[in-house]
């Protein structure tokens, strides 16, 4: 069915594609020029040489593989498209695929990898680089190629789109979550001598201070995993409640001031790291502004009591309400009034509509919102550290593992399972409660119903706790610009100028404008590499969301997980597994800015896939089977009539992925390097160094920066049109 | 359509900034380090060292624990050249773990007897560079307002006066706790030593991540005694925080400030000309104009009035070998973990 209308030039434009990459373009990853430069030697240079070059010219034999691979697969194009030509498409790309790759490999920068082959063949004369563009889209094309060979046997029913759509998903994750991931953790097995051993993986594992109780029973604390846990249900819990409430308020209040809320909402999600720590430890550490106000009235000595479960608890909340607040504001956007008119007219109140009607309606939302405030308070690393005190968690015990005194990637691998066996737990949990059941509320009819205003409990709920934690919001951010812009931050309050001059200053030079500020170079790379990496986020996570929700596939559930890894991971752990394993060839990317947008890409997939995933619960498939039923294709259906329907998806999507990336930290602490400096890291070296005032300077022009492309975003991507009825004016 | 086309423009633009990205470093002449101190340091030594010799040099910031985590990460394809700064033990820890390179300086003779050693031990993989006594820091004001008597020694660290007032690192993390658990050990003899450490738990009010984080508290207010190293004192009170340090009675240890050429390093011959020229007194003057007052290896370099005078400063005779090596520091972290950390207070 799906083959209606499918272009029957596609299998010829990839084959073309792949032919083009091996001849034309450098195959392995220029040591030391850009892409422009290498171009020039594609025909020659031992460095940038095309494929073919090198098979012919610089002794790699083995790239005939991939050559071989696209000259069969063209003939086999020029048979009839059938099931024969499917399976023999399909191996013969599969061939091309593996050859390629295992023999990446195998063989590295000196030659043989591994000594048994070393033994086995005798030595090489060299080696070879890393993979660059011509490899990657030439792997690319076979891959292609090899999905419309899956199609056209049968499997996927035939859909060449869904079929390559999959494999390139598969291939990506497995390449870039999985594998690291797997690396990195099947550390905890091995012992200090680089054996596998159980033992080790138990002790380090099963102690007391990973799930010990002591604290229930009066003693000093509890084990590290219950800690977590506990803070992570705190939060969740938390976040949820307060992103609904914050969403009704701005979709189903009274209207006034619904920009300024949202604007409001979501400042929290663009502050860079370690202003909510300083900003509360201002505010209610020992010195802080709460405790000198408590001792001059009530004469209560100023102690700690901020720090610990509850500082920790309150910076979470402060830092994860947007998402809960952006997945939630979809969500009640898109419930059909229709609903709650039908049981208004059936005479039910409004709370009593609100609570049987409105509220089930919003539980994959409230679902999935629970599910990401779990993940992110599992793996959030900065808030703990900054104010959490003694209470330990599992990702700040990671993090002393792997960089303290002890340097233990056993014992950080073996926390590190745990956190993620953690993630796992939750996410079955969440697919129990949702189930089968169905929250169609976005269908082919337009809906003429008029959104109904809340019940008078729920808005003076909402007023009374959202309106609070917004005002509470803006005195954060009003301390963070006031530091950035005193002499001394908790000393000497006179206003100056000069720590934005340290890190952005401008001059004029004898040959035109000089960036003298300090803070330039990393301002610049973050914002590019945040701007390439956000929009690949955004397709890849609604793509793969539209795969999840709408189609039917072998190993579905088992996908869903692998993208929702790299977000369980705590970061250090992602970033320390994505040195060890693109360290070297076939996949040599440390150093490059690559490999921080690939960490960006891949650590953000998720939220695109659960926003994607909570919207398309909301969407009648009668209308992709209108769409198709007038002979449009599978990709013509995704771009003009599911994708406008996801706008409010589309935008979370690509504002918390590119957020996000402008403010990561601990992921990409390894990853960092002198040409690359990304803004949380010299902000957070500032802050090690003692240099609030330039740091929180820094944190306020990060805070512009990110308000202006967020609001470019969401200009961009525009609202979502619903058929709906406005009230009489 | 405006959506379609406007992302079509955008992704096209994309592509082309893509292309232009620089995937590796242009030109030869270039070397890749990390630097370990203090964000001025680093920037003065990268700016001179670049104008000096003409090599252009890429500098990234990290604490001594994160570069080690990231040599051993790097370890089969080393993307940096040169090691600089950090305290001692990570350096020797890549020593041992044969991440670094063996280099004789020709400059050695000119340095301290310690930093020789520190050379000596590692076998010349590593060197000292500069050296720091540990000590405690206190806030002058709350010290008053408490009326409370400033510590003078270890002993007087014990006192209940000081409950939860004082702060120092968490030995699994920082160098400068470890610093201190091997200072006791030296000077008391290891199960007094952790006798001592069990008392002082209770006067303890938090263990921080990094070395710097209780000077840094002590200054602005958050506590009132810290256990840092002293030369991280003068800078806080440039800025106006009422800090000052004192170095205790019964002896002390003291931290020894290392740099490290990188085993496999692609710029050999670059690191090795920084590594001479980090010996030189002009060059470790640095430290004390970024307002960080250790004192510098080579007995030539002039010194900074602020630099404690270690003449009046009783220290320990620390054996670095023994208690830089991983498999001891693993023992007492471990041991301070189970016998310390894990008490009620």
């Amino acid at each position: 069915m799906a083959r209606l209308g499918a272009p029957a030039h596609a299998p010829l434009a990839w084959w073309l594609l792949g032919l083009t990459a091996f001849v034309l373009l450098p195959w392995y990853l220029p040591q030391d020029a850009t892409l422009w430069r290498s171009m020039g030697g594609v025909f020659g240079s031992a460095d940038s040489g095309a494929g073919l070059t090198q098979a012919l010219r610089h002794g790699k034999p083995w790239l005939w593989m991939a050559a071989g691979a696209l000259l069969a697969a063209g003939l086999l194009l020029q048979m009839p498209s059938g099931r024969a030509q499917g399976r023999a498409l399909a191996a013969v790309a599969a061939f091309g695929l593996l050859g390629v790759l295992l023999a990446g490999f195998a063989i590295g920068a000196k030659g043989w990898s591994f000594a048994p082959l070393e033994r086995a063949f005798g030595a090489l004369g060299g080696g070879q680089a890393g993979l660059g563009l011509g490899g990657a889209t030439t792997l690319l094309a076979l891959l292609m190629l090899l999905g419309i060979g899956v199609a056209r046997i049968g499997a996927f029913r035939g859909d060449a789109f869904v079929a390559c759509a999959v494999l390139l998903c598969a291939a990506l994750l497995l390449l870039f979550v999985v594998l690291p991931v797997l690396q990195a953790l099947s550390a905890a097995w091995l012992d200090d001598g680089g054996a596998a051993s159980m033992a080790a993986w138990l002790e380090r594992s099963a102690g007391e201070r990973v799930w010990g109780l002591g604290c229930l029973a009066g003693g000093v604390r509890c084990g590290v995993a219950w800690n977590t846990c506990f803070l992570a249900l705190l939060t969740a819990f938390g976040t949820t409640v307060l992103g609904t409430l914050i969403a009704l308020m701005a979709e189903r209040g009274n209207g006034r001031g619904k920009r300024a809320l949202q604007v409001l909402a979501l400042l929290p999600i663009i502050t860079p790291p370690f202003v909510v720590g300083l900003g509360l430890i201002l505010l209610f550490g020992r010195a802080g502004l709460a405790n000198q106000a408590l001792e001059w009235t009530l004469g209560v000595t100023p102690s700690r009591w901020f720090y610990g479960l509850f500082g920790v608890w309150l910076a979470q909340m402060f830092a994860f309400t947007p998402i809960a607040f952006m997945i939630m504001r979809g969500v009640v956007q898109g419930i059909s009034p229709s609903l709650e008119e039908a049981a208004q007219t059936l005479r039910a109140d409004r709370m009593a509509t609100f609570r049987t009607v409105t509220l089930p309606l919003l539980k994959p939302g409230l679902a999935n919102a629970f599910l990401v405030g779990f993940i992110e308070s599992m793996a959030d690393f900065g808030n703990p550290i900054v104010v959490g005190g003694q209470y330990s968690v599992l990702s700040t015990d990671i993090f002393f593992a792997i960089v303290g005194a002890q340097f233990d990637q056993g014992r950080a691998a073996a926390l590190a399972l745990i956190l993620t066996a953690f993630a796992l737990a939750v996410f079955v949990i969440q697919q129990r409660l949702l189930g089968r059941a169905s929250y169609t509320t976005v269908s082919g009819k337009g809906d003429s119903g008029v959104p109904m205003p809340l019940p008078v409990a729920v808005k003076r709920l909402c007023q009374a706790i959202a309106l609070p934690w917004l005002v509470f919001t803006l005195v954060i951010y009003v301390f963070a610009f006031i530091g950035g812009f005193v002499r001394t931050w908790g000393r000497d309050f006179t206003p100056t100028l000069a720590h934005l001059m340290t890190a952005f200053d401008l001059q004029r030079g004898e040959h035109g404008l000089v960036w003298a500020g300090t803070a330039w170079n990393s301002l610049f790379t973050t914002v590019k590499l945040a701007a390439l990496a956000a929009p690949l986020t955004a397709a890849i996570g609604l793509l793969m969301a539209w795969l999840l929700a709408r189609t039917q596939f072998v190993g579905q559930r088992v996908f869903e997980f692998g993208a929702l890894l790299a977000f369980a991971i705590p970061g250090t752990v992602l970033g320390v597994s994505y040195v060890l394993a693109f360290n070297v060839p076939p996949f040599e990317l440390t150093g490059t800015a690559l490999i921080i947008v690939l960490c960006f890409v891949f650590r953000n997939l998720p939220v695109g896939v659960r926003a994607g995933a909570a919207a398309f619960k909301q969407i009648d498939r009668s209308l992709d089977e209108a769409s198709t039923m007038l002979h449009a294709g599978t990709a013509t259906t995704l771009r003009r009539v599911v994708l406008p329907l996801l706008k409010p998806a589309l935008a979370a999507a690509l504002v918390y992925s590119f957020v996000r990336a402008m403010t990561t930290v601990s992921a990409v602490i390894f990853l960092v390097t002198a040409e690359n400096e990304l803004a949380t890291t010299y902000i957070i070296g500032r802050v090690g160094n003692g240099d609030y005032g330039v740091a929180l300077a820094y944190c306020s022009v990060l805070i512009v920066a990110m308000a202006l492309a967020i609001a470019l975003i969401q200009w961009l991507v525009g609202e979502r049109q619903l058929g709906r009825r406005k009230d009489a004016p | 359509m405006r959506i379609q086309a406007k992302f079509v423009a955008r992704a096209l633009l994309a592509c082309t900034a893509l292309a232009c990205v620089p995937v590796h470093a242009q030109e030869g002449g270039q070397l890749n380090v990390i630097c370990s101190v203090q964000a001025e340091w680093c920037n003065m030594i990268q700016t001179v060292f670049a104008k000096t010799t003409g090599i252009k040099v890429n500098m990234s910031l990290k604490g001594s624990g994160e570069a080690l985590a990231q040599l051993i990460a790097e370890r089969a394809n080393p993307k940096t050249d040169v090691w600089f700064g950090g305290t001692g033990d990570p350096h020797l820890q890549a020593a041992e773990q044969d991440l670094t390179l063996e280099y004789k300086s020709a400059a050695l003779s000119q340095l301290h007897p310690w930093a020789q050693q520190q050379a000596v031990q590692s076998k010349y993989r590593t060197v000292g560079i500069y050296s720091g006594p540990l000590g405690f820091g206190y806030n002058t004001e709350l010290i008053a307002k408490k009326k409370l008597q400033v510590p003078r020694s270890w002993a007087d660290l014990l006192n209940p006066a000081y409950k939860g007032e004082i702060q120092v690192a968490n030995p699994a993390s920082s160098g400068t706790a470890y610093t201190m658990v091997a200072t006791l050990v030296q000077m008391m003899g290891e199960d007094k030593a952790f006798d001592y450490m069990k008392s002082l738990h209770k006067n303890i009010s938090q263990y921080t991540r990094s070395g710097t984080g209780p000077i840094k508290a002590v200054a602005r207010g958050e506590s009132t005694v810290s256990i840092s190293f002293v030369h991280d004192g003068p800078g806080e009170k440039l800025q106006g925080f009422p800090v000052e340090t004192i170095t205790p009675m019964e002896g002390t240890g003291a931290e020894i400030g290392s740099m490290s050429i990188i085993k496999g390093a692609r710029n050999a011959e670059a690191a090795k000309k920084f590594y001479e020229w980090a010996l030189t007194p002009q060059a470790q003057q640095f430290g004390a104009a970024a307002h960080q007052y250790q004192l510098p290896s080579n007995k030539g370099t002039p010194i900074d009035p602020n630099v404690p005078d270690f003449k009046k400063i009783k220290f320990i005779d620390y054996d670095y070998a023994k208690y830089g090596a991983s498999a001891e520091r693993r023992r007492l972290i471990a041991r301070w973990e189970k016998d310390v950390n894990s008490l009620p207070r």
